[in-house]
């Protein structure tokens, strides 16, 4: 195969409406465990729609492998709609417990750190304090950057959660397969025609 | 309908009969006996008896190629569940309507490791486009008609449904839900076919390629290459999605393709595929596929489309009306230069003219007729049959092309032949193969099935093993020697009723098919060949279709062979 036209291998966030049915994680995590994708993180919750609920994952690699993750994923029957973030607005929010080493030297300074990130103290020990930080991936990260001098004991992050900015909603669940229409459009975009196609083939796209 | 003391089981076998499912294929046991008790109260729906739930499933799976409808399939919880697993994974792979209806224990006992409990949806997941477990009576009919839709709608595949006893057992008072229409079938763009038919006329070397998901536009393509004038290519699976005898037929693509079909794929300019999947036994290395074509890929499963070939215009849609409007507007392309050229490789097809497999598989595919169904199993046999049988129309070659499931082709032919009992089904088997599955020997008897004909091509080997070992393993057969063991194939066929025939030679081959297909029931005929025989062309795992041996090459007189099979034999207690 030619090398992908977008061979960069970056994060994609992706989040998909599921039915509320059992083993719909199992299904959904097997797909890309089989076909070999990886999700770096995943984190599912229950909708304002009855029987649907979201998952927000985020999957590693070039666009053409999450391209056809994202066609894999539309073709099970428990899906309903995916987005894939990163081709719009959107906002996107992680949650993170993060337990400091403390002495009585690093104490002031940990809490000023804290609060210039406005974490939340929600555990205090005598030699540790345990925050909670809500915010993007890079504010988080950036948190646990500035912490990790006075040492880190333990962390738990949620995973990352997203919604597309602007006022619309879910389509609802029976408007089954949604994308379907809109499935070529990266395809059509992102072909390139090949050079050593032969002479008189019109440029395509 | 409003219906009274019906039991989940009545209700299944109510909902059945209301989709118009005249036959199913099973075996029963514990955990499926309501299901079995009602099926007395349902003469409208005929049940097969298999000998084994593979055997039951293959026979779905046959009925589903022939037909184009969906096959039906049953078994019991646990082993009876997990002996359907197999051909699940070949339906899946090939994309066969097929819904398969398992039994399991009482709710109150699922997850309790109870007697013959096996969690088959979470071991057939991989394997099935969708699958349930029916958790309320109330649901069943309901279930049963969303899971014929799904096996039915886009790009078909097996479903499963697991049915609790105490579901089957529970009294149901709802209606009989009424069939689904037909799924909604997505047209493709307006833009994507102006686009491949822009790229069409612009042509030097077009060539067209239809897979198993074209068969259904046979007609269409046809008229399609036709108007263009274009030479077309069908995959094993595609084989009679455009009848051979027309001259723009190039035969089969890939590993064991024809060299003008592989020939062409590598020269070709503008290559338009319609419904099928670019399986590695077809392309070959990809990177050294079509590597100067631009590639039109016409496909209703949009994640097909890019996920082995760079497409140039994808064509998302359904295969029938995307050849129909590509052929709106055609103009015969005028291109004599590349229809010599094809003409030349075409000329490099070697038929067998000497004894052996090849042989003997052409003496019997060169009997079938229009309407006859043709199965295969898997191996040499298979790839020859491919490469020799001429096909006029569809749904008349039934095989294991995606899992290549040996044992597949017995029962497939049953199912066929139970679809269609006035044309004859005939399968062409290996010896191992047709001991994976050659129980079914008593279908036949059971249901004076009349009009299967089995042909086993003995070599007393794996032969297609073999010939991977002969060439990629300096001739150390391992395990592939079947001559010491196998059964008298004639008498096995006796045991049962089913009359057989044998031919040990070419002289008496004529009359060994004569007397085989003439036989007013079911029959079966050996043909004994000699053991060493390759299938050719051949291309290489991992090599570029470019690459083709095209020839058997000379080979050194087979001592090794004879001294391996003497080694083998000696081995034997
Ligand atoms: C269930 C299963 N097991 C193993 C294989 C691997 N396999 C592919 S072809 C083949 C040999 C088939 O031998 P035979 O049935 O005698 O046919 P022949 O190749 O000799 O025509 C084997 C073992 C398979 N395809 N399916």
């Amino acid at each position: 195969m030619t090398a992908p036209l977008d061979s960069e291998q970056r994060d994609h966030l992706v989040s998909a409406l599921v039915r509320d049915e059992p083993r719909v994680l199992t299904r959904i995590t097997s797909l890309f465990g089989r076909r070999g994708y990886n999700i770096r993180s995943l984190s599912v919750g229950s909708t304002e729609h009855p029987g649907l609920s979201r998952m927000t994952f985020v999957v590693t690699g070039d666009r053409g492998v999450v391209e056809q993750a994202m066609r894999q994923l539309e073709k099970l029957h428990d899906v309903v709609k995916i987005i894939d973030h990163s081709l719009e607005k959107f906002v996107d929010r992680e949650l993170v417990l993060v337990k400091v080493a403390i002495t009585p030297e690093s104490r002031v300074e940990v809490r000023q750190i804290a609060e210039d990130f406005r974490a939340r103290i929600v555990d205090v020990g005598r030699h540790a304090l345990t925050f909670e930080v809500t915010g993007d991936e890079g504010k988080i990260t950036a948190f646990i950057e500035q912490m990790r001098s006075f040492g880190i004991l333990e962390t738990m992050r949620t995973g990352r959660v997203a919604l597309t900015r602007g006022s619309n909603a879910d389509i609802p669940s029976h408007v089954y397969h949604a994308g379907e229409t809109e499935a070529l459009r990266p395809a059509v975009d992102g072909v390139e025609p090949r050079e050593t196609r032969a002479g008189g083939v019109p440029n395509l796209f | 309908m409003t219906q009274t003391d019906l039991t989940g089981a009545k209700a299944l076998w109510a909902t059945l009969a209301g989709h118009g499912i005249t036959t199913v294929f099973g075996y029963p046991g514990g955990a499926i006996m309501p299901v079995y008790d009602a099926l007395t109260f349902y003469p409208e729906v005929r049940h097969v008896l298999a000998r084994h739930e593979q055997g039951a499933i293959h026979a779905a799976e046959g009925w589903a190629k022939a037909t184009g409808e969906i096959g039906v399939c049953l078994a019991t919880s646990g082993p009876g569940a997990t002996n359907l697993v197999t051909g699940l994974a070949d339906a899946m792979l090939d994309s066969v309507p097929l819904l398969a209806i398992t039994g399991n224990v009482a709710r109150h006992l699922m997850g309790t490791d109870a007697f013959q409990e096996a969690d088959i949806t979470g071991i057939t997941l991989p394997v099935t486009k969708h699958n349930y477990v029916v958790r309320e009576v109330e649901e069943l009919p309901r279930v049963i008609a969303e899971a014929i839709r799904i096996a039915r709608s886009g790009r078909p595949g097996p479903v499963l449904v697991d049915i609790p006893k105490d579901i089957q057992l529970a009294a149901y008072h709802g209606e009989i839900a009424v069939p689904h229409a037909r799924p909604e079938i997505p047209t493709p763009r307006p833009e994507a076919i102006e686009r491949a038919r822009e790229l069409l006329q612009t042509a030097k070397k077009p060539v067209i390629m239809a897979g198993g998901g074209s068969l259904d536009a046979a007609a269409e393509i046809t008229a399609l290459a036709r108007a263009w004038d274009i030479p077309v290519i069908t995959t094993l699976m595609g084989l009679g999605a455009f009848p051979s005898s027309d001259p723009l037929w190039l035969g089969m693509p890939g590993m064991h393709g024809s060299v003008a079909a592989n020939r062409a794929i590598s020269e070709a300019d503008v290559l338009l595929g319609i419904g099928l999947r670019f399986d590695d036994r077809v392309t070959g290395r990809v990177s050294g596929f079509a590597p100067n074509a631009a590639i039109i890929h016409v496909d209703l499963d949009a994640a097909e489309i890019g996920k082995i070939v760079r497409t140039h215009v994808p064509v998302r849609g359904d295969a029938r009306a995307a050849a129909a409007l590509l052929a709106e507007g055609a103009r015969k392309l005028d291109l004599p230069e590349w229809r010599a050229q094809i003409n030349e490789w075409k000329s490099r097809t070697v038929e067998p003219d000497h004894w052996g497999a090849g042989y003997a598989v052409k003496a019997v595919v060169d009997r079938l007729r229009p309407d006859d169904i043709l199965s295969s199993d898997v191996g040499q046999h298979q790839m020859l049959a491919a490469q020799l049988a001429r096909f006029e129309r569809p749904r008349r070659w039934i095989n294991s092309g995606g899992l290549g499931t040996m044992g597949f082709g017995f029962p497939a032919a049953i199912g066929a032949g139970m679809a269609e009992p006035g044309v004859t089904s005939i399968v062409i088997a290996g010896d191992g193969g047709f001991q994976m599955t050659a129980q079914e020997l008593a279908t036949l008897k059971k249901y004076d099935v009349r009009n299967v004909k089995i042909c086993i091509i003995n070599n007393s080997y794996l032969g297609m093993v073999r010939q991977w070992q002969e060439l990629f393993h300096e001739k150390r057969y391992s395990e592939v020697y079947l001559g010491d063991s196998n059964p008298d194939f004639l008498k096995l066929a006796d045991a049962y009723d089913v009359p057989g025939y044998r031919a040990d030679c070419a002289e008496e081959l004529p009359e060994a098919i004569d007397a085989w297909l003439a036989d007013p029931k079911s029959a079966l005929l050996e043909i004994v060949v000699p053991n060493e025989h390759g299938v050719f062309p051949m291309v290489p795992a991992g090599a570029a279709l470019s690459e083709m041996i095209e020839t058997e090459p000379p080979r050194a007189p087979t001592p090794g062979i004879e001294r391996n099979a003497a080694a083998e034999e000696a081995k034997q207690p």
